[in-house]
């Protein structure tokens, strides 16, 4: 081929590729879905395969220190509402990586990315369940806050994964209220199961307000996630309007928030609270929390011990798809 | 991988609910169970609480995340199960379905032995599911016609998600055995194995010869000939042969009698820890 014709096929595609950019530019501004046949800038597409692969390891992490009390649950109500919850989990997970799918990155390469520890996920779960009380904190706390955040997500730009938190916000609102109802059951029960609670709180409330993210002036992507529609309020936006949820909560539990600065403040129309422990936040997700080895080792093992039985039902699939195309 | 599979649908905590509605029929029904009821109900009610708080354990931990939610809505049908059947045992001696499950000692369980064999490798844990979901399919079927209403309408429920459970272990069955080199010395070796339990789920006792001759109940024996005709069709496909008469080891399951394999005491230890550390609390 002659260098004229490679240079005007090039430039033809640089004019699509202006074309599709304000096609895509003129989506965001009407806060229109992009969907996956759409053209979209490279870097929305690695933002949208960062957060959506992130959110769906958080769901799978997720699972292990509620999973921990499954076989413990005191009451067999207790055991079915949680084995429930686990599941959903694994639901929503499975959502999210298809949703991420749809951005040409797959699932194995996602699951790798996890077991190497390249990827990130929600550092909350790197905390323990010590107690059957953690199970109320966290349905209540954890839960709680994942709603704050993800249901402005519902509106996300990118279709698929805007319509996966529409099914998974429903869940998550159902597995706060049955959190809340653990606690409710605790604090209305013995003294020792009231002391159950209570540390339980202590011990979530923190790393439960971390989970909205830094500080907004430490939060270097958010302004380019709320230009393209993806984020929707900022870190601290978000963190006041979930301490605000949960003051009147707490105080139909009964339960102390742990935080003796938290006030209203009538001026700012915003909470007053005590500094956020930061070095805690970034020790824990450079990997040296509680539970970081753990979480990882159990999804790795898992993964290694199923090996084999990926492989048998791959093999076994092939072998039929062989067998229908000679009957054929 | 595994999308030929009935996903079973969306399991979300709503679903619990059902157990609920289905023990507060029972009570509504307003007739405790007799004393051979009760028996026969806490029997089976063990059976699947045991495979419950087995197949819980496979929660995050199983060869692919479809097969975390697939093992655990089959954990969480049985679990089910299990809470109507232990209401309806409890409605004879007012006991309620937590006492019979956290305050009862090991000798009082009554879960035939197949139940309570640890989970072992995948391969174990398809070969208890295809023997257990193989038999309570024919059992619920026939309980459906059962004299005894609350027990008709709990096997009614149950005979649809033991249906899927079948398929399950069926699917999964024929893909090991026809799978890799690996799969498939893996998954043979678990037939034998699982196999010498099969026996003790077809044993009569006095209890269900009462029933069975009222109507409420049919003859574990009575259900022996189907499940061999479902086991002989997935293994010709499976190219599996059933180790009738030349199991690897000889077991006299006892647990209707309340004698159990060495598995059922950790299993119960921890199961029951928490509820017997707090007597009397709610939760
Ligand atoms: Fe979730
Ligand atoms: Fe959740």
């Amino acid at each position: 081929m002659t260098a004229p014709a490679e240079l005007s096929v090039a430039s033809i595609d640089e004019h699509r590729d202006d074309e599709a950019q304000a096609r895509f530019d003129d989506l965001i501004a009407k806060d229109s879905r992009i969907e996956p046949r759409d053209w979209m800038p490279d870097a929305y597409r690695k933002t949208l395969i960062r957060q959506i692969s992130q959110h769906a390891h958080s769901e799978i992490i997720g699972m292990q220190p509620e999973s921990n009390w499954i076989s413990r649950a005191p009451s067999l109500k207790r055991k079915a509402i949680l084995m429930a919850k686990v599941q959903d989990e694994a639901g929503h997970g499975l959502y999210l990586y298809s949703a991420a799918q749809t951005l040409g990155i797959g699932r194995e390469e996602m699951m790798q990315q996890l077991i190497e520890g390249r990827a990130r996920y929600s550092s909350i779960f790197n905390y323990t369940t010590p107690t059957w009380a953690d199970m109320g904190a966290i349905g209540w706390l954890v839960d709680g806050a994942a709603i704050c955040n993800q249901v402005p997500l519902c509106r996300a730009s990118y279709g698929p994964y805007g319509r996966a938190m529409v099914r998974i916000c429903k869940e998550e609102s159902f597995h706060q209220r049955q959190g809340f109802e653990i606690l409710l059951e605790l604090m209305q029960g013995t003294d020792e199961q009231k002391r159950m609670a209570q540390d339980a709180v202590d011990r979530w409330y923190w790393p439960s307000l971390m989970m909205f993210g830094p500080p907004d002036d430490e939060s270097p992507n958010s302004a380019q996630s709320m230009a393209w529609n993806i984020k929707r309020f900022s870190n601290d936006e978000l963190r006041q309007r979930f301490v605000g949820m949960l003051v009147p909560q707490a105080e139909v539990l009964g339960v102390t928030l742990p935080d003796p600065n938290l006030t209203w403040n009538e001026e700012r129309q915003a909470y007053d609270m005590s500094e956020i422990d930061w070095d805690e936040f970034h020790e824990v997700l450079a990997g040296r929390g509680p539970a970081n080895a753990e979480r990882l080792r159990r999804r790795r093992e898992a993964h290694e011990d199923g090996a084999w039985v990926r492989e048998a039902a791959a093999e076994y699939a092939r072998k039929q798809a062989a067998k229908a195309a000679t009957a054929a | 991988m595994s999308g030929d599979l009935d996903p079973h649908g969306d399991v979300t905590v709503d679903r619990v609910a059902l157990a609920e509605e289905l023990a507060g029929e029972a009570a509504g029904a307003g007739h405790a169970a007799s004393a051979d009821v009760a028996a026969y109900a806490l029997g089976l009610g063990d059976d699947s609480l045991v495979l419950a708080q087995r197949l819980g354990d496979w929660i995050t931990r199983a060869p692919e995340l479809e097969e975390d939610v697939a093992l655990g809505n089959i954990a969480l049908d049985l679990l089910g199960h299990a809470r109507s059947l232990l209401h309806y045992a409890g409605t004879h001696d007012g006991r309620s379905e937590d006492d019979l499950a956290y305050f009862r000692d090991e000798p009082d369980f009554r879960n035939a032995w197949l139940f309570e064999q640890p989970n072992g490798d995948f391969a174990h844990t398809i070969a208890r599911q295809l023997v257990a979901s193989t038999y309570l399919v024919e059992l619920y079927r026939h309980l459906e016609a059962s004299t005894d209403a609350t027990l008709a309408a709990i096997a009614a429920k149950a005979s649809k998600e033991v249906d899927y459970h079948r398929d399950h272990a069926i699917q999964w069955t024929l893909r090991l055995a026809g799978g890799t080199d690996e799969s498939r010395r893996r998954m043979v070796r678990a037939v034998e194995q699982t196999w010498p339990y099969v026996e003790e789920l077809f044993r009569d006792d006095a209890v269900v010869v009462r029933l069975a001759d009222e109507g409420v109940v049919p003859l574990p024996s009575s259900l022996r000939d189907a499940f061999d005709s479902v086991i002989d069709q997935v293994f010709a496909e499976a190219d599996l042969a059933r180790p009738e008469g030349r199991t690897a080891f000889v077991v006299d399951g006892r647990g209707r009698e309340g004698r159990h394999t060495e598995h059922l005491g950790p299993l119960l230890a921890e199961m029951q820890v928490l509820a017997r550390a707090h007597p009397g609390a709610s939760w």
